[in-house]
This record gives structure tokens, C-alpha cells and sequence, in this order.
């Protein structure tokens, strides 16, 4: 059934003549009864061959490690949507539509994803969509005693920007509407022709609080196209760069939820403990955002043993900070219970809409790159996937400190023992007409990066999806029959990177 | 209650006590950056063929325009002579944008203080509302991080506000998307005069890795007036902080 998708597996590159091409119907078809069967999209875009469109999927089966790729040319400029058979699927069609101007016929939420200009137009279609931000018809409803919230795009904290519409009964959310593109730089354009020097830079910074899963993907593809192998010594500094991303964010986030149901030490300590963990960062590379960490054939600055014992005696302190104050909310029911019950989000739910990270996990949906598409040194190793069930905030902070408690156990453990050799290997060109393929499980969730170069070896499209991408929805479906008030909670425990989403 | 107070007596008191005294920085910190074009034999330009974003330049004189610059350290790294290393220096900030064109041979141009009549309205309290333009969210992590109990940015009497309204200044990160270009601008006018403009971060002061994209403005200098650059991707806390306390004239 889904022999038609090409095998591979995470990290590694093919010939595009390799991509199986079909015919558009089958093409669908496929897709919709793989995601039956259970699989997940990773990726759904858009590359334009001469005056038509290709389209590319890449899904990752229940089992087995492996991701399957197929494509497709989309004749006339218009096709039938899948989403209502597929929901996870949703975003991904509009933000084709908005790229390239073909329509997918039956979509029931054909809107602009972030107001950008469109990379290319397929067919001269009406397709010039509106490009100021936010302008489009919301979801509304209507009856007696109904309202709208209208929030942002500037919001009261330092915070980035996007567009919140509530309808509401009372303080009851009935639906909120979300529309981002504020934060649209035009990164995905910038990439074509590249490599070029400042493409290292700008996949630090699609979003700045996942420099090492962003960077590591990059890296993976960029390995992966010039067949060079990285050596041990990186792939282990990699770990200790990514597991400490995870830390610090996570910190955070388990800070912030406190502060926003009011509980103040755990709130104040986690803000301190978070920072530990990018100072630890700073050892590493001189930046608390891992800049200059990660490159393409390995990492750029190596770890003296002295360094690493450093490391692990500061690994130690803050687990016992960080143990010290998030037990303190654990503990005290007041805050509990305001964390419990608020934002759920069912199994079900995270399974249609494709929900990735701790964010899905909290719902009991049980995935993890680090595991099911092992890379670099969680090949290895692995880390414990942590789960609950209830999906509500309780849930995804409870999970976040459930993994905060692995990774630490994980730096101990890698820095106690960094394989011997260089850090740094060469890296050549990139093969001509190739696909590569790479994704990391960011402290976020799933980060895809799959790059398609040209007969010169230069990138003719760059496709990144931020966990963000698939999890805006979820936060949208927390919201439901929720008070207004509730907003910020259950926003904080998604924490979902809005130029990740703009790109 | 007992636990909270047990916990408070273990996590201890945190506030540093910069500017008395200095912030420990890590040993690999990047900060000011050390220029000796003297050093350069004729013809080469590793240095300017590594960066990312054009901050380097050989006419006339070897220099690094920390305004672009990302302390990513490429040039150095290029550099066969060492002619550009980063210091440890973490004072930055600067209110002209040509003061943070670093050449051999220059003095320091360091931010100055605010004129009398301005430090006497902001010099106790001065509030800021920060408008997200496009940046990748470290530059406004680490500004955030100002107000944790460790910087305790409030102790200074400067602190971030929900309205512009209420604020003395626009702080501003990323390269000013345009889709975000008139919602600044709007913040902006809503904030009374007197008002300052601080950008905060490569982004915000000259596209930062997003230089030359057709959706962004490199920076916030071609539509707003800016009081204070803040160079860095992103800014360390302590060299925004710096910046700040020597508008307020409370560092020298
Ligand atoms: S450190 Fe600054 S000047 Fe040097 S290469 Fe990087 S961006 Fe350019
Ligand atoms: S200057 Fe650097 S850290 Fe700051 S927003 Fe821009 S890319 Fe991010």
C-alpha cells in the first residue's frame, strides 16, 4: 500500500531522479491511506518545475525508523484538498496555496498562512492574496450575549508578535482564530542558490531559542549531500548542546507557567536556574544561544577535559536547584490546581492535527525523534520518552520536567566519557540534483529541514517545518470551552515560536 | 508555606551587584572586538571572504562594523595574523550608529549620557515598551532575563511597560519585518515626547543575518530615530545593561 514512497532514513540524501513521481490522483490517494495507516507528515511543499508544480511529501511511518518520500506535479493549478479526510494536513495545503497560487479545491480554511508574497505563481491564477497581515475574514460567531477579544499583534510583555481572536460567550472561549506572519522574514527564499555565507547564520536564527535543533538539521543535510562523515567526538557535543537547549527552555517554560498562576518562588528560581543552563552553553562556545556551536562537519569549538568536568559539577548544582523549585509547585496544591484540568487537549486531537514534542506527549502520544529516527549520537544513546496522559497544562509542564530530569542524567553521562579525536572534518561540495532529508527532536519537537539542490550543487529549495507548525492548532484547540483568562497559561505551556512558524 | 521558606534559604540571595562589581563572563565570551589591520600583509582578505554579513571591511582601513556584526567568530577564525580578535569586553552600546565601526588606532566612542534636561525626566524611572520586529527571540530572551532576580533591572528604575502609553522609549529587536513595520510605527506615536529608541541587537540595527532580504528593513534606523545601538546576536545582558546605565549616566 505505501510501497510507493521511497525509503530512507533520517540524515541521509538520494538522487531526486530517485523520488517516486506520481500521477496526482495516486499521489493522494497514497498519501491519505498511509496517514490511515498511521503514519504522520513531516513535510508537505511546493518546488516549481519550469511552469508547473511539484509537490513533495515526507512521512514517517508508525515503526521501523525509516521516513518515505513521493512526489507529484500538479496539473492546472488546482487539485482536491485533503484536509477534511486528513487535518494534519491543513497548514501545510494553505501555506502551498499561498506560495504558489494553485488551489486546492474543498479546503474548508483556505486562508493565508503568513501574508507573504507568493514565491511563484503556477498558473496565473487570481492568486494575489491580500499581503497585509491579520486582514482576513475570522472565524466568527453570533447570538445573544456573544463577543470578540481582538489581542496583538504587539502583546503587553517583550514578547514577538501575532494576532488572537477569541469568540467568546462570557468569559467561555468558544474558538479562538490565530494569524501569525508578522515575524515573516523571507528565510526560505534567502536559502535558494545557497549554501550561501550567511545561510549557517540564518539556520541559527529561524528560531533563536532552537539555535542547536535548528543548526543540527542544517548540518545533517549538509553532511548528508557532500558524504562526509562527522566525527564521534562532535556528535557527543552536539548531545550535550542540545540536551542543554532543551534545558534551558524548559526551565523557562516550567518558570513561566508558575508565574502565571501566580506562584512566585518557583517562578523567581527557575528564571536564575534557566540562565545557569545558558551560561553552561557559553562555556562551550562564548554564546548563551549556542552561536558558532554547530557546523557543518562537526562542532566549532572542542571541550578540554577541564571543561568538562566544570560542566558536570554545574550539571549537578542546577539539578539541585532546579529539583528544589520545581518540587515546590509539585507540592503545593493551590498552584496544582490551577495547572490541572485547564487547556485540555485529547489523544485524539494530537493525532489528527499532528502534534510533535511535549506538547504532543502530554497527550499521551508517544513519540520522540531521538528515538524512533535516531541521529547522531542518540544512535548510540537513548533517552527515556516521557509521556502522560491528560493533555491538559498540568500535563505539558509536568512533562517538561519528567524530560528536564532525563537530559540531565544524560550530560552527566556524556560528559563523564566524550570519545577521543577531532571535532571537525571537512566538508566538501554538494552532490548535484540530490534530496536530503534530516529532522531533531528541538526542546520544541520536530524540527524538518530537506533541502533539493540544482546541477550546480546549489540549493533550488530549502524546506524547513518548525515544531510550531504543527502545534499552533493544538494550542487553538486548548483553548475551547476554556476561560479567556486562562489564555496566557495555557499559551505559556505550549510556548510556540512565532518567526519558527513565520520563517 | 515551611517548604517555600526552606527552599528560599537554599536557592540564596542571587542579585549580582554589577556595575560595583563585574559580571563573570565565560572564557570563549566574545565581545569587543580587537583590530589591528597593521598586521594585514597586502592582498588579503580572508577576513572580509568569511563574513556573513559584509560588518568587515579593508577601505581604507581594516575595520569590523560591530552594527553588522554577529560575533559568529568567522574573520578571526579566517585570519591567518590575528589581526581581528574578540575581547572580553562587553561595553558595546553606543549612540551614534558610525561610533560602532571599529578600526585600529580609534578611541572608544562608548554611549554617552543623556543631555541634562532628558536625564533629569528619565534618570529615576524610565520605561520601556519593546515591539518584536522580526528577531529570532534570543535578542528579547536576554532582555527579559534583565528583569529576573539575578539583574533585577527594576533596581535601577528602568523597567519594561504594556502600553506604550505608559513608556519613555521604543525598544526595538529584529530587522523590522514589513509586516511589523507599521505596527511599530504606530507604537511608536503612541508613545509621548519626549521618547527614546533604543535598537537592540544586529537585527535591529542592520538586518543581522537577515541583511538584504526583500521582507525586512535592515534595522529600525531608516524609520525611527535611534538614541542607542546595542550591537550583538544576541546582546549579552550585561552589555544592554551597560548601555542603559551609561544613558543614565550611572556608569563612566
Ligand atoms: S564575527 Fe562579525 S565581523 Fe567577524 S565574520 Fe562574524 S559577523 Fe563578520
Ligand atoms: S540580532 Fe541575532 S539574536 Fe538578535 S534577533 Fe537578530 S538574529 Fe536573533
Amino acid at each position: 500500500m505505501t510501497n510507493d514512497f521511497y525509503r530512507l532514513y533520517n540524515g541521509s540524501a538520494i538522487q531526486r531522479c530517485n523520488i517516486p513521481s506520481l500521477d496526482q490522483d495516486e499521489f493522494l490517494q497514497k498519501v491519505l491511506d498511509a496517514v490511515d495507516s498511521g503514519w504522520r507528515v513531516c513535510s508537505y511543499f511546493g518546488v516549481p518545475a519550469g511552469r508547473e508544480l511539484e509537490l513533495y511529501a515526507l512521512l514517517a511511518p508508525k515503526a521501523g525508523g525509516q521516513l518515505g518520500i513521493a512526489s507529484t506535479k500538479v496539473s492546472g493549478g488546482r487539485l482536491p484538498s485533503l484536509t477534511p479526510f486528513c487535518p494534519q494536513l491543513h497548514l501545510f495545503e494553505r501555506e502551498i496555496a499561498e506560495q504558489y497560487g494553485v488551489v486546492f479545491e474543498n479546503h474548508p480554511w483556505g486562508k493565508p498562512v503568513r501574508f507573504q508574497k507568493a514565491l511563484r505563481l503556477v498558473e496565473e491564477s487570481e492568486a494575489s492574496l491580500p499581503a497585509l497581515p491579520g486582514v482576513m475574514d475570522f472565524y466568527q460567531v453570533q447570538g445573544d450575549e456573544i463577543h470578540e477579544v481582538a489581542v496583538g499583534p504587539v502583546h503587553a510583555g517583550i514578547i514577538e508578535p501575532g494576532h488572537f481572536r477569541f469568540q467568546c460567550y462570557g468569559e467561555k472561549v468558544l474558538h479562538l482564530e490565530i494569524a501569525l506572519g508578522y515575524q515573516h522574514r523571507g528565510l526560505e527564499e534567502m536559502l535558494i542558490g545557497g549554501p550561501h555565507r550567511v545561510t549557517l547564520n540564518q539556520m541559527e536564527t529561524v528560531a533563536g531559542d532552537t539555535t542547536v535543533g535548528h543548526t543540527v538539521a542544517y548540518a545533517m543535510v549538509v553532511e548528508a549531500l557532500a558524504a562526509v562523515a562527522v566525527p564521534a567526538r562532535a556528535h557527543a557535543l552536539r548531545g550535550v548542546a542540545m540536551e542543554l537547549e532543551r534545558l534551558a527552555n524548559h526551565t523557562g517554560d516550567l518558570g513561566a507557567i508558575s508565574g502565571d498562576v501566580g506562584f512566585l518562588p518557583t517562578a523567581s528560581f527557575c528564571g536564575r536556574i534557566r540562565g545557569d543552563f545558558l551560561n553552561m552553553t557559553a562555556e562551550l562556545c562564548g554564546s548563551r544561544f549556542s552561536r558558532g556551536l554547530i557546523v557543518p562537519g562537526g562542532v566549532g569549538f572542542d571541550c578540554t577535559p577541564l571543561q568538562a568536568d566544570a560542566l558536570r559539577n554545574r550539571v549537578a548544582a542546577a539539578r539541585r536547584d532546579l529539583s528544589n523549585a520545581t518540587e515546590l509547585m509539585w507540592h503545593t496544591p493551590s498552584a496544582l490546581g490551577r495547572l490541572e484540568g485547564t487547556g485540555r487537549v485529547s489523544e485524539q486531537t494530537a493525532l489528527d492535527l499532528g502534534l510533535v514534542g511535549p506538547a504532543a506527549r502530554a497527550c499521551g502520544v508517544n513519540r520522540d525523534v531521538r528515538r524512533d529516527h535516531p541521529f547522531g549520537i542518540y544512535s548510540l544513546t537513548q533517552i527515556p520518552v516521557e509521556t502522560l496522559k491528560t493533555g491538559d497544562v498540568f500535563a505539558r509542564a509536568m512533562v517538561r520536567w519528567l524530560e528536564a530530569e532525563k537530559s540531565l542524567d544524560y550530560l552527566d553521562e556524556q560528559l563523564k566519557q566524550l570519545p577521543a579525536g577531532n571535532v571537525e572534518v571537512e566538508v566538501g561540495t554538494l552532490a548535484c540534483n540530490h534530496m536530503a532529508i534530516a529532522l531533531t527532536e528541538g526542546w520544541r519537537g520536530e524540527v524538518c529541514h530537506v533541502a533539493l539542490t540544482d546541477e550546480r550543487g546549489r540549493f533550488s529549495r530549502y524546506k524547513i517545518v518548525d515544531p510550531s507548525f504543527h502545534n499552533w492548532s493544538g494550542l487553538a484547540m486548548a483553548l475551547r470551552n476554556e476561560q479567556i483568562s486562562d489564555f496566557p497559561l495555557c499559551n505559556k505551556s505550549f510556548n510556540l515560536s512565532y518567526c519558527g512558524f513565520d520563517l | 508555606m515551611i517548604e517555600a521558606i526552606v527552599a528560599r534559604i537554599k536557592q540564596g540571595h542571587r542579585t549580582m551587584r554589577f556595575p560595583k562589581e563585574p559580571v563573570p563572563l565565560p572564557e570563549r565570551f566574545r565581545g569587543y572586538p580587537v583590530v589591528k589591520g597593521s598586521a594585514c600583509p597586502p592582498d588579503c582578505r580572508a577576513c572580509v571572504d568569511a563574513c556573513p554579513t559584509g560588518a568587515v571591511t579593508l577601505e581604507p582601513a581594516l575595520s569590523v562594523d560591530m552594527g553588522k556584526c554577529l560575533f559568529c567568530p568567522s574573520c578571526s577564525r579566517a585570519c591567518p595574523h590575528g589581526a581581528i580578535e574578540f575581547s572580553k569586553d562587553w561595553r558595546l552600546a553606543a549612540n551614534r550608529r558610525e561610533d560602532l565601526v571599529v578600526t585600529e588606532g580609534d578611541e572608544r566612542r562608548l554611549a554617552q549620557a543623556l543631555e541634562k534636561k532628558m536625564l533629569s525626566l528619565f534618570g529615576r524611572s524610565l520605561k520601556f515598551r519593546s515591539v518584536v520586529a522580526g528577531s529570532c527571540n534570543a535578542c528579547d530572551a536576554d532582555t527579559n532575563v534583565l528583569s529576573t532576580i539575578g539583574w533585577d533591572l527594576g533596581r535601577f528604575g528602568i523597567q519594561f511597560v504594556a502600553s506604550p502609553r505608559h513608556a519613555d522609549g521604543l525598544w526595538v529587536t529584529g530587522p523590522v519585518t514589513e509586516h511589523m513595520r507599521e505596527a511599530l510605527l504606530l507604537t511608536y506615536e503612541a508613545i509621548p515626547a519626549p521618547k527614546l529608541v533604543v535598537a537592540n541587537g544586529a537585527c535591529a540595527i542592520n538586518g543581522g543575518p537577515f541583511i538584504g532580504s526583500p521582507e525586512a528593513h535592515d534595522g529600525v534606523g531608516d524609520l525611527l530615530p535611534v538614541d542607542l545601538y546595542i550591537p550583538g546576536c544576541p546582546p549579552h545582558p550585561v552589555t544592554i545593561l551597560d548601555g542603559l546605565l551609561r544613558l543614565l549616566d550611572k556608569v563612566k
